[in-house]
């Protein structure tokens, strides 16, 4: 139990996000307005007119001048956030490289929306999983309480000396972004407590002396020059190192977290739910996670073995705790918000495969693509994949590997 | 020359440079050379001014210009801005 006292507050996931980011003492926030993230600009600009916050707010241009200004900012030893998704994350595309690859710590918000085209504001995952790839952490929440939370524990984590990584948080949009929760609150002082100041590590400057790893006139360095074959791929190396340290003070962090507002998600990585001596199990992102929890708490009663692994990790990518979580299970439908077309399923299957490679024993495992732009995603229809897991069980036999559901056929 | 190349290990992260950029030598780059014509050159440092390479050096002693080849790409944009036409680009 927490030993602090906590405010109630009704705060949509977008409100939530802004409220965190008003308590961690941020020190630049620049961003540009989206659907569905738009609320996180606002209030955090209410917040600097109304003078509750002592932090430099730059409205610029564009996404890609929204990430330029964050990186470099944060490369001045700043604590910064921004926000974006859908389109905007799209057009950081670039920055997103240049930004891990300078190791600045930049926390940002994702409201996950759907690409274009069709155009659509709604929520699926494709934008983040598109972006997998380019050394930041995600972490991907299932309600409000848990961006507000995850945010706190964001600074902490890109801003360690072991990381150095930039972190994104994911949260759907709408089902999270635009509705209304009660979200617990920690105390500005608490918050505060817990994120501390930005530590600067000391690094190797030009005369190989050691200076703070920060734009700084009075010890100058230069940061992310042209690096070729002969050292580029050293520097691509070291973010991968980065990468195999953040677990640990992913899980670290969340764990000191809990212990302050005693909310816990798992380890921080992966969250079991009624996984222990399951048969079947569903593997989920988002607050979809929240929908199968219902579900899998109604097939219990059922006396159905069923259970949910929700990744709440997903860079660094958790292998082992994945496969440790899965190898007793008989059957796992893996839900992807996305889809990467003509890949024969979704980035998460592929990857929940992969981790389950090595396992002694291997589940059947397949494929269920879902939601895509803001689709809903009922418990009749998760109730219909245990169904399937059921039968894939009892046969032994695996009909159709990958599965839309949800589409009109 | 290039000292021994460092491993993943020993670099600074985020691509800090540990050394100066004086350590590559990016003449060899180079198609054309500017030379100058001391007769034409009235020393006003424009060319010392312009270079984006600093590969123009500037003796104090002698008061006069001279070109570190070791660095000078080649850009032509001393010739081009040199008031006298005392910079001719030749082949490398
Ligand atoms: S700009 Fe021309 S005249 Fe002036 S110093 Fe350079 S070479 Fe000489
Ligand atoms: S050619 Fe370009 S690089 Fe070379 S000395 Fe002239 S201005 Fe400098």
């Amino acid at each position: 139990m927490a030993k602090i006292k906590q405010e109630i507050r009704a705060l949509s996931g977008d409100e939530a996000v802004a409220y965190a980011v008003k308590q961690a003492d941020v020190d630049v926030v620049a961003a540009y307005p989206i659907t569905p993230q738009t609320i996180i600009v606002e209030r955090f600009s209410e917040y600097v007119h109304n003078g509750e916050v002592d932090t430099e707010f730059v409205c610029v241009e564009s996404e890609h001048s929204a990430l330029s200004m964050s990186l470099t900012a944060s490369a001045t030893g700043a604590r910064v956030f921004t926000a974006s998704g859908s389109a905007g994350l799209a057009l950081m595309h670039e920055i997103l490289y240049v930004t891990s690859g300078c190791r600045a710590p930049v926390v940002m918000a994702i409201t996950n929306r759907a690409l274009s085209a069709p155009i659509n504001i709604h929520c699926d995952h494709s934008d983040s999983m598109v972006e997998r790839d380019a050394g930041w952490i995600q972490i991907y929440v299932e309600n409000s309480q848990e961006a507000y939370d995850s945010i706190l524990q964001a600074f902490r984590i890109a801003e360690h000396q072991d990381t150095l990584l930039p972190v994104m948080v994911m949260l759907d949009a709408f089902v999270l972004s635009h509705t209304l929760e009660s979200v617990n609150v920690l105390p500005d002082n608490a918050v505060q407590r817990f994120v501390g100041m930005r530590n600067i590590p000391l690094i190797q400057g030009h005369q190989g002396k050691p200076v703070p790893f920060k734009l700084d006139p009075d010890n100058p360095i230069t940061m992310g020059p042209l690096d070729l074959y002969d050292y580029y791929f050293e520097h691509k190396r070291q973010q991968e190192e980065a990468m195999e340290m953040a677990p640990r003070v992913i899980s670290e962090v969340h764990d000191e977290y809990a212990r302050l507002s005693g909310r816990n998600y798992g380890d921080g990585l992966i969250e079991p739910y009624r996984l222990d001596d399951a048969d079947l199990a569903a593997v989920c992102l988002g607050s979809t996670a929240g929908t199968t929890k219902t579900v899998v708490d109604h097939l219990r009663k059922r006396g159905v073995k069923a259970g949910l692994l929700r990744l709440r990790t997903y860079r660094p990518y958790p292998t082992q705790e994945i496969r440790a979580a899965l190898q007793n299970v008989k059957a796992v439908a893996v839900m992807d918000r996305s889809h990467s077309f003509g890949a024969h399923g979704g980035p998460v299957f592929h990857e929940i495969r992969h981790a389950l490679y090595d396992a002694t024993i291997q589940p059947h495992i397949v494929n269920y693509i879902y939601g895509l732009g803001g689709r809903d995603m009922p418990p009749t229809l998760i109730q219909e994949i245990y169904t399937s897991l059921q039968r894939i069980a009892k046969t032994d036999q695996v009909e159709k590997p990958v599965q839309f559901i949800g589409v009109r056929e | 020359m290039t000292p021994k190349q460092k491993t993943w290990k020993e670099v600074p992260i985020g691509g800090v440079c540990w050394r100066p950029s004086t350590d590559y030598p990016t003449g060899d780059w180079r198609t054309l050379k500017p030379i100058r014509n001391p007769e034409k050159c009235n020393r006003c440092l424009l060319c010392f001014i312009f270079c984006p390479d600093a590969a123009i050096t500037w003796d104090s002693e002698a008061e006069d210009i001279g070109f570190a080849y070791d660095y000078c790409k080649g850009c032509g944009i001393c010739a081009h801005e040199c008031p006298k036409d005392a910079i001719e680009m030749i082949s490398e």
